[in-house]
């Protein structure tokens, strides 16, 4: 058990508990005794469901993190943001055409952007928001794809937003655009479809599963490994 | 500037002092026969104390892990008089679970006209499919082909697996692949289309797909991001686990008791089938391993589907992934992808000696890790006392070029870059961590079970494995069979007449109990690890 003393003071959602200073927020708040529900998911930085918000006594900056990811320091306020409402647009993905055309229309709120850079800043991915909702105003839907790749949804761009936009909505939408309509197919992976459909690998895969497991032991130990 | 202690920076000294020399240094693949001997020695499935055998159900003598069997064997929420009289919802098909198997299923299930609910019990897409990193496997390139999958999978698999679900496995990945792709995933590609794919442990071929490091996490989108373009026939409920399966005086699966999180609303949800799909378990910590998985994996489909009747299998072996962060405390289990040893980093001990093949199976990488620190004391000890070996990912620069790591894998250098470790000029310190589920609900190649119109998918899932899953077929698998079981339970509820609904199966099950005087203290599914401090 830590001592009282080397315990240091953080103020969730402004009630103060004394927490050890080298948890994550999301483990000092159980520490102070949260069953969580909301505000917790994966716990290793992928599924965006513990966005927080913080200041430190003394500064007066306001930050964002997230709460599985960022250790706590002496004197943080806590605010968790595990929901916010924001537009979403509903498509079908194979009527849609790559375009700015597509972009605008479902999501017109793209050229109100303001460029401020507030969403930038609230990133915890450190993804340049602001940098691919430019690329979106331009209508160059691979920058906004690429950009915006690591998103992992969270929502505090959103929860920034001067103009109101949900970024990370818009941003998926390119992200499958992208994907579907502006990379080239995989020809190697038609073909062996193709093989699939024909049949090709049917009486070979009859003969594997029907194989004694001497047999199988066999013939995993003969295998030739493509080199690195 | 780094991240690492004085102490451990001496070590790292070593770890340079060897890296040009073991660019070319490589250590044979242990053959079969050493395979199972460093297993019994050193991977956690061979410690018989840990273990315990079922003493109810229909699966009665099976091992499992002792955390596993208390929560098998607890006790209902609900009892069987529980009022089912006024559902609060009433659909074709009922889906349990809002991870990648899930969602494919309900994507499936709709197309095939089906009118679909989907609950989960955190938001989704909260699920370990999110963090999956490394990739996904399928046969596609002109090299390879479904049967050298197949044999792959099956040799790391220990030779149990069902060879049905196995066939099923490889002969659809292709088709999952595709599938993803229409959908708008952002596959790792060259200029010309042709899909970038790499080794993984255990494979003979190159065969592994991937969007970055963020594999399973643009999946998991992807799949959400469809879900709510269907919101007219697809309805997802959130904060819902369900906590008691519904069978109607037929035996057949007809919904499932749901609980509303934050209210505590125990509710019935009414349906012509249901698709089990809730995952795997590593949040019950078998002995006392830290995981990778998210937050809900309490193995609460296993538990739902054996006290329905649903015979369990493979559940006496667990996954421990060979590389689990063992520096900083903060990130200590975490995962750090086998994507970062398929592009040639390699496990490296204290004093900077290569010591293992770096992709062997899962389950030989990480009992050599085991061994290295147990055994041979050539593992480092951090200041909190979690021992470890490196993972020298500054070798990939050397072979792909400046720049390779930040593009391949962006997630592991913010990972570690949070706390001030530079993975492009310093090695990983890592661990096993406990990983995946093997076993689960026994299953047909169609998803059903030995409960009709139960249907399963995805993780919560045992056979297509074996004792071994490899790398890169746990999302094929939730894609592959999420499909599955969406179509085949979408077919079933055009034919079913359901009968009325009843929860005379708790009335058996709380009399095995009692007859066997059976009783863990425990009330399960857990839903939810507790992780609060208790003074």
């Amino acid at each position: 058990m830590e001592e009282q003393n080397d315990l240091i003071p953080v103020y969730i959602m402004g009630k103060q508990y004394m927490v050890p200073p080298t948890l994550t927020i999301m483990k000092a708040m159980e520490y102070a005794g949260y069953q969580l529900i909301r505000g917790v998911g994966c716990r290793g930085g992928f599924c965006g469901a513990c966005g927080t918000a913080y200041r430190i006594l003394g500064d007066p900056k306001l930050y964002f993190g997230l709460a599985c990811q960022t250790v706590v320091q002496p004197g943080m306020y806590l605010a968790q943001i595990p929901f916010f409402p924001a537009p979403r647009a509903t498509y079908d993905i194979t009527k849609l055409e790559p375009t700015a055309t597509t972009l605008f229309s479902l999501y017109p709120e793209v050229l109100r952007c303001l460029g401020c850079g507030a969403c930038t800043k609230a990133c915890p991915q450190d993804i340049d928001v602001r940098n691919y909702m430019a690329a979106g105003m331009r209508g160059d839907i691979a920058a906004l794809a690429d950009i915006s790749f690591d998103c992992i949804m969270c929502g505090l761009c959103a929860v920034r937003c001067p103009a109101e936009e949900a970024q990370y909505n818009i941003a998926i939408l390119a992200r499958r655009l992208y994907g579907r309509y502006l990379t080239p197919r995989s020809q190697h992976l038609q073909a062996r479809l193709g093989e699939l459909e024909e049949g090709k690998f049917d009486a070979e895969m009859a003969e594997l599963k029907k194989l004694s497991k001497e047999d199988l032991v066999a013939q995993y130990k003969a295998r030739d490994i493509e080199p690195k | 500037m780094s991240g690492y202690p004085p102490e451990m920076q001496d070590s790292i000294r070593k770890v340079e002092a060897t890296r040009a020399r073991r660019i070319k240094e490589t250590v044979t693949a242990m053959s079969l026969e050493e395979r199972e001997a460093i297993l019994e020695g050193f991977h956690p499935d061979y410690k018989d104390e840990t273990f315990h055998a079922i003493r109810v159900g229909a699966s009665k003598g099976q091992r499992m892990p002792i955390e596993l069997a208390k929560i098998v064997e607890g006790h209902p929420h609900i009892g069987p008089d529980f009022d089912l009289s006024a559902p609060i919802a009433e659909t074709d098909v009922l889906i349990i679970g809002g991870g990648g198997a899930g969602a494919s299923a309900a994507l499936l299930a709709q197309e095939q006209g089906a009118k679909v609910t989907l609950v989960t019990k955190l938001r989704f897409g909260d699920a370990n499919t999110m963090m999956a990193q490394g990739g996904i496997q399928a046969a596609d390139r002109p090299e390879d082909s479904p049967a050298i999958h197949y044999l792959d999978v099956i040799g790391g698999g220990h030779f149990t697996n069902v060879p049905e679900l196995v066939e099923a496995l490889v002969m659809d990945a292709p088709f999952a692949i595709k599938w993803l792709e229409d959908l708008g995933m952002m596959f790792d590609k060259e200029s010309d289309g042709t899909m970038v794919e790499a080794h993984g442990g255990g494979t003979s071929r190159k065969r592994m797909h991937s969007a970055r490091d963020y594999s399973g996490a643009e999946i998991m989108r992807t799949l959400r991001d469809e879900v709510r373009n269907r919101e007219e026939s697809i309805t997802v409920i959130e904060f819902a686990p369900a906590i008691e399966l519904v069978l109607d005086d037929k035996g057949q699966a007809v919904g499932a008791v749901v609980m509303n999180l934050e209210t505590n609303a125990q509710q019935y949800i009414k349906a012509k089938t249901v698709v089990m799909a809730t995952g795997g378990s590593g949040r019950l910590h078998y002995q006392g391993f830290p995981t990778t998985n998210h937050y809900g994996a309490t193995a609460d489909g296993i538990v739902l589907a054996y006290r329905a009747g649903a015979p369990l299998g493979y559940l006496e072996s667990m996954q421990y992934h060979p590389t689990g962060a063992a520096f900083p405390e903060q990130i200590v289990g975490l995962l750090v992808t086998e994507k970062v040893r398929g592009l040639g980093a390699k496990p490296v001990n204290k004093h900077g000696e290569l010591f293992v093949y770096p992709l062997e199976p899962r389950d030989v990488e990480a009992a050599a890790l085991i061994r290295e620190c147990q055994e041979r004391n050539n593992g480092l000890v951090t200041p909190t006392g979690q021992p470890g070996v490196w993972l020298d990912s500054p070798m990939i620069e050397m072979i792909h070029g400046p720049g390779a790591i930040q593009k391949a894998l962006p997630a592991m250098v913010r990972q570690f870059g949070r706390f001030e470790i530079d993975i492009t000029q310093e090695p990983m310190l890592v661990y096993p961590t406990l990983h995946y589920q093997n076993g689960g609900v026994q299953l047909k190649a169609d998803c059903s079970t030995e409960i009709p119109g139960l249907f399963i998918a995805g993780e919560v899932s045992g056979g297509v494995h074996g004792h071994n899953r490899l790398m890169g077929n746990s999302l094929l698998e939730i894609t592959v069979f999420g499909r599955r079981a969406g179509r085949s339970a979408a077919v079933y509820a055009q034919g079913v007449k359901p009968g009325k609904p009843t929860l005379a199966h708790l009335d058996i099950w709380n009399q095995e109990l009692k007859e066997t005087e059976v009783d863990t203290g425990v009330t399960s599914p857990i839903l939810l690890p507790d992780y609060t401090r208790r003074e």
